[in-house]
């Protein structure tokens, strides 16, 4: 009566599930004592979050000229990293708002995980300006507070004031909307659990017991803050853009930036959800809930973000030489020949060529290759970012300052630093946080398939324990 | 309340459904239903008014929108006016990225906080739950009948007829 079942539509699990046993797929992997895999990974992230964290606090009390920065590069290896991880975090929105604007029902499986991502991503994307500053203890400055200084306020002009702001509030909005999704499940777990574990989850789900009422209204701010991180993240990775168009550097100063960076920072982090998703459905046992058609759909977006990120390079390539200006031909030839030409041809294959391997089914369902195709694309993406603003800047208006960039073994422990902090964050998520939405698998396991009568549903032995 | 509260417990959406449209249609009062999902269609089966709160978020991302606007012209026209590259001291146009993500900042803040005090969500407050499991995999319909004790088990028997695996009568109305 109310449910519309399809023959041609293929189910979102791999085999039909009670309600009762998605709860304990899904809690199980938090009850039960973590797997080796999960103790290797983690080792692995500390380890290197830990020399992160060497690196900074070297950085901060020596300063800034650790880092292989000169006179003509004065934004290189942790502005790359600043754009890639805010990229990265773009792909946790798109699921979660985008795609749920656009009734795509297999994004229940994948969105908690992405949005828990897209946080991490902000936080390692935050870090990175910060230490920049090179006196972080003042980061709070560019805040507009009523200050001892006049009120002295801020220059709400700077493009990179705006990005503080803009960052800001997706982060805050992000965290948000992750908690607001996660409610109905800590309410769950609050159920399943005793003891200590109890109270900390009945003190997180505010008291939740699933009255249809407030579900209403739950789904109905669902809605608006989907609606509302939409415009947010187009908004946001606009504004990073905005930091290098706005500027007068060749190569930087062009009106293609904001679509261009917006389309860039999907594109890499579907590549990173891919990633992430392959390795949580492993580790974590769950192949039931994210399945190959999963990985196939976020293959198919992959192509699609790919070939507009192509398209870009190609209209900026066309537009430096159709603009008649010889600065910024220049620029362009010297990122195609000159001598970071291996920089730009590695960005190249990685995101234009690589993508179209999933235009093959049989490769789509290879697991194995999938991931490392992934991996090949992130690679791109921060290689992308390292050539916009390394390759424009090295080579400036006046020959005699022409020079070249070299990172500092800080700077590259740096990043390794940043890559164990996200993963250290992802896997102790995936260890006390329900990874997929059990509220909203629940609501699709019955997708396209007859059932949900009094028989089909009748508790069976084992779910009734 | 004087009026004979009635719990039916569920084991499938589509029989809670079913149960709310038939409850309704017999002249029974809803009290609530609860559900470990939302179950689309529910609110329309209950009759529930479509909620408000979509008003509050467009009027806290108009505030928003103003305030900001407001606040980056009074801080950089009228309260300490600084003369950056020779740029007017209402420069608008540069104050257009800001005062977007001031109307998404309030308005996704806003509907939240409108949220939690309109369904009494808090930290610390103790869930009531109408069941066990229904956080799980129970779907679970309260319904208030004002017929008296004739005619005992009328409603009973229509929860049954829909699929009802538990019917409980709550003399009390604890739950309300």
């Amino acid at each position: 009566m109310f449910e519309a079942v399809s023959e041609l539509r293929t189910p979102l699990t791999t085999e039909p599930v009670s309600y009762g046993q998605v709860t304990d797929d899904i809690a199980r992997p938090m009850e039960g004592k973590p797997t080796r895999l999960w103790y290797i990974g983690i080792s692995i992230s500390a380890t290197f979050l830990l020399l992160g964290a060497i690196a900074i606090i070297y950085t901060i009390t020596t300063g800034i000229g650790t880092w292989g920065l000169n006179r003509t590069v004065g934004w290189a290896f942790d502005i790359t990293n600043f754009v890639f991880w805010v990229g990265i975090g773009h792909a946790g929105t798109l699921i979660s708002a985008v795609l749920f604007l656009f009734r795509q029902r297999w994004r229940t499986a994948v969105n908690r995980s992405a949005e828990a991502m897209t946080i991490f991503a902000v936080l390692c994307a935050a870090l990175f300006p910060l230490i920049h500053m090179g006196r972080p203890w003042l980061a709070f400055w560019p805040l507009p507070y009523p200050n001892m200084r006049g009120s002295l306020w801020i220059n709400w002009r700077s493009p990179l004031f705006w990005d503080v702001i803009a960052i800001s509030t997706y982060f805050i909005i992000s965290a948000t909307f992750w908690y607001i999704g996660l409610i109905p499940d800590f309410a769950t777990l609050r159920d399943r659990v005793s003891g200590m574990r109890k109270k900390i989850f009945g003190f997180m789900s505010l008291g939740w017991n699933g009255s249809a009422r407030t579900w209403m209204r739950y789904e109905v701010v669902y809605l608006l803050l989907a609606g509302l991180a939409t415009p947010l993240v187009f908004s946001v990775h606009t504004i990073v853009s905005f930091d290098f168009a706005t500027s007068v550097i060749p190569g930087w100063h062009t009106t293609i930036f904001p679509p261009y960076f917006v389309a860039g920072a999907i594109f890499s982090g579907l590549s990173m959800v891919l990633t992430l998703m392959l390795v949580a459905r492993r580790v974590m046992r769950l192949e039931n809930y994210v399945t190959k058609s999963h990985v196939s759909a976020m293959c198919k977006l992959i192509i699609g973000m790919g070939g507009i990120v192509g398209l870009a390079y190609a209209t900026e390539f066309f537009i430096a030489w159709y603009s008649g200006n010889d600065y910024e031909r220049f620029v362009f030839m010297n990122r195609a020949l000159g001598p970071m030409a291996w920089a730009y041809w590695i960005m190249v294959s990685c995101n234009v060529i690589v993508p179209q391997f999933f235009w093959s089914k049989r490769l789509r369902a290879n697991l194995g290759v999938v991931f490392a195709l992934s991996l090949l694309i992130n690679v791109g993406m921060w290689f992308e970012r390292f050539v916009i603003i390394v390759t424009s800047l090295h080579r400036d208006y006046l020959p005699s300052s022409w020079t070249s960039y070299t990172p500092t073994l800080i700077e590259v422990v740096t990043l390794l630093g940043s890559f164990g902090l996200f993963f250290t964050l992802f896997l102790l998520f995936c260890r006390f946080l329900p990874v997929i939405a059990m509220g909203e698998v629940k609501g699709v396991v019955n997708y396209t398939r007859r059932s949900a009568s009094r028989s089909a549903q009748e508790p069976t032995p084992e779910n009734e324990a | 309340m004087s009026a004979r509260i009635h719990t039916g417990v569920f084991v499938s959406d589509v029989d809670l459904l079913s149960a709310t449209t038939a409850v309704r249609e017999a002249g029974y009062r809803i009290v609530d239903a609860y559900t470990p999902f939302a179950v689309h269609g529910l609110d329309r089966a209950m009759g529930l008014r479509p909620s408000r709160l979509t008003w509050v978020c467009f009027l806290c991302g108009l505030f928003g929108l103003a305030f900001m606007t407001w606040f980056q012209y009074w801080s950089s026209a009228v309260d300490w006016p600084i003369n950056v590259g020779g740029k007017p001291w209402n420069s608008w146009p540069a104050f257009v990225p800001v005062a977007f993500e001031g109307t998404i900042l309030f308005a996704g803040l806003g509907v939240v906080a409108a949220l939690f005090i309109r369904a009494g969500l808090r930290p610390g407050r103790e869930a009531k739950l109408p069941a066990p499991r229904v956080t799980d995999d129970r779907f679970v319909l309260v319904v208030a009948s004002s017929q008296g004790d004739q005619a005992p088990d009328e409603l009973g028997a229509l929860l049954r007829s829909h699929g009802a695996v538990e019917v409980s009568e709550d003399l009390e109305g604890t739950l309300v």
